[in-house]
């Protein structure tokens, strides 16, 4: 059966409790707005994952875990193990430059990085490849995905946090008149300049982000953290009001009986 | 002799097959309250139910079972709430194809319980179809309680929509047993 949708209407989180509550055995493969990932499972357990933005290999994940420098990496790229990330490995562990557990905790910390950053994506078709592993050379893990989803959910408030605070993207940002003397010790990351340096009224939130190539969530963690420095505010727009509840009344219950279930389970029967 | 009605409710998200479930069974041609498709986001098929489908199942001389399907679309869930009124049970129609109509099966399904507190059962529809979701993995997109029954369903197969009907009524049974 095939289990396919869109994040739109099935989240990662609901995705990853199906495949842990059901031990499917497979890979996911999740098309997002600006990136590609897949995932493999074994019985539920979470055991590979890479993205097309990372490719999953052994080296990238060495360097953006720093195990090794960009110049290790090319050297590692140029040995004919450099594709097979199991010899790769192997080769890493008997010249004694990393150890089998330092290995397996960079693999883990690597897709767990990226399942975290999944959490956040809200658009994006999905589907299921029942029994699909990855490649027999590739280094797999066992994660525990009730620990991945918690902390998914701690990701997903803090994201709602976010929501809550900035609720439009569509609104512009400028620097604000009177900035006080909190601005002076503030030292703000490449990330944040780069918004930084498009504030301007003309700009609005989601503009910025597509500027910088940031998620939803990205900007809005940076907007927020700059709003509550002090260094820039938001130009509002007219809110839209929250929808009403649906009113509801229950009813009481009917005078049903078990003569009249029974004639009636007779009567569907005899169709 | 008075003749004594009684009545289920088919409800569920738009084009999930309502009318076609009704159809199936019903001893009178379903009295239908079908109207062209007006927004471009409905056009997934021609037609569309605006008020209820009206099927009938004679019992006996003195017993009808009156079927009811509720209107698809958001925009008349007014009705619903008239539906539900005296009903003995209702079942949810699920496409199992559409995932992105999962989210509002929950929340018909919810908005039912809250109207009267009687069985139901989710029909998974569209169970012949090769990209159907499995029933296990409805289970969990529904966050169906294990103790509701969730049932393989096609909604033009009689023999499939006599089943999900039988075990709605075995779980009104149940109740009134208990």
């Amino acid at each position: 059966m095939a289990l396919q949708g869109n994040l739109h209407d099935f989240s990662v989180t609901q995705l990853l409790n199906l495949v842990h509550l059901a031990r499917k055995t497979g890979t996911l493969t999740i098309q997002g707005t600006n990136d590609h990932a897949s995932l493999s499972f074994a019985e539920g357990k979470l055991i590979y994952g890479q993205s097309r933005s990372s490719d999953g290999t052994l080296i990238s994940i060495l360097l953006a875990g720093k195990q090794i420098s960009e110049e290790q990496a090319q050297l590692l790229r140029s040995r004919p193990q450099a594709s097979n990330d199991k010899e790769l490995g192997l080769l890493l562990i008997h010249a004694g430059y990393l150890t089998q557990p330092a290995i397996l905790q960079a693999v883990q910390k690597y897709i767990t990085e990226l399942v975290l950053r999944l959490f956040t994506w809200s658009e994006g078709g999905f589907r299921f490849h029942s029994g699909v592993l990855p490649p027999e050379d590739r280094i797999t893990v066992r994660l525990d995905l009730e620990n991945l989803i918690m902390e998914g959910a701690r990701r997903m408030k803090e994201w709602e946090r976010l929501q809550e605070e900035l609720p439009n993207l569509d609104v512009a940002l400028k620097f604000t008149d009177r900035p006080d003397s909190r601005l002076r010790n503030i030292n703000l990351s490449v990330e944040e300049w780069r918004v930084v340096s498009y504030v301007n009224p003309k700009n609005t939130i989601r503009q910025i982000a597509r500027a910088n190539r940031l998620s939803d969530i990205e900007i809005r963690r940076i907007v927020y953290g700059l709003m509550q420095a002090g260094i820039v505010e938001s130009i509002r727009l007219e809110g839209d009001t929250a929808p009403r509840p649906p009113v509801i009344q229950p009813l009481a219950k009917g005078p049903d009986q078990v003569s009249l279930i029974n004639r009636l389970i007779t009567r569907i029967r005899s169709l | 002799m008075s003749i004594r009605t009684v009545k289920m409710v088919v409800t569920g998200p738009f084009n999930s097959g309502k009318t076609a479930f009704i159809h199936a069974i019903s001893e009178i041609d379903v009295v239908s309250t079908e109207r062209k498709i007006t927004l471009q986001a409905e056009k997934i098929k021609d037609t569309t139910t605006v008020a209820m489908d009206f099927g009938r199942i004679s019992v006996d001389e003195e017993l009808v079972l009156y079927l009811f399907g509720t209107p698809g679309q958001k925009r008349f869930d007014f009705m619903w709430e008239i539906l539900s009124e005296g009903m003995l049970g209702f079942v949810v129609m699920v496409d199992s194809t559409r995932p992105e109509t999962f989210r509002e099966a929950r929340y018909i399904m919810e908005t039912f319980r809250a109207y009267a507190p009687t069985p139901f059962v989710v029909a998974a529809n569209k169970q012949d179809h090769p990209d159907a979701w499995s029933i296990e993995d409805l289970r969990i997109a529904l966050r169906l309680d294990p103790q509701i029954r969730c049932l393989e369903c096609v909604a033009t197969e009689r023999e499939k929509v006599k089943n999900v009907l039988l075990e709605l009524l075995y779980c009104i049974l149940e109740e009134v047993q208990e």
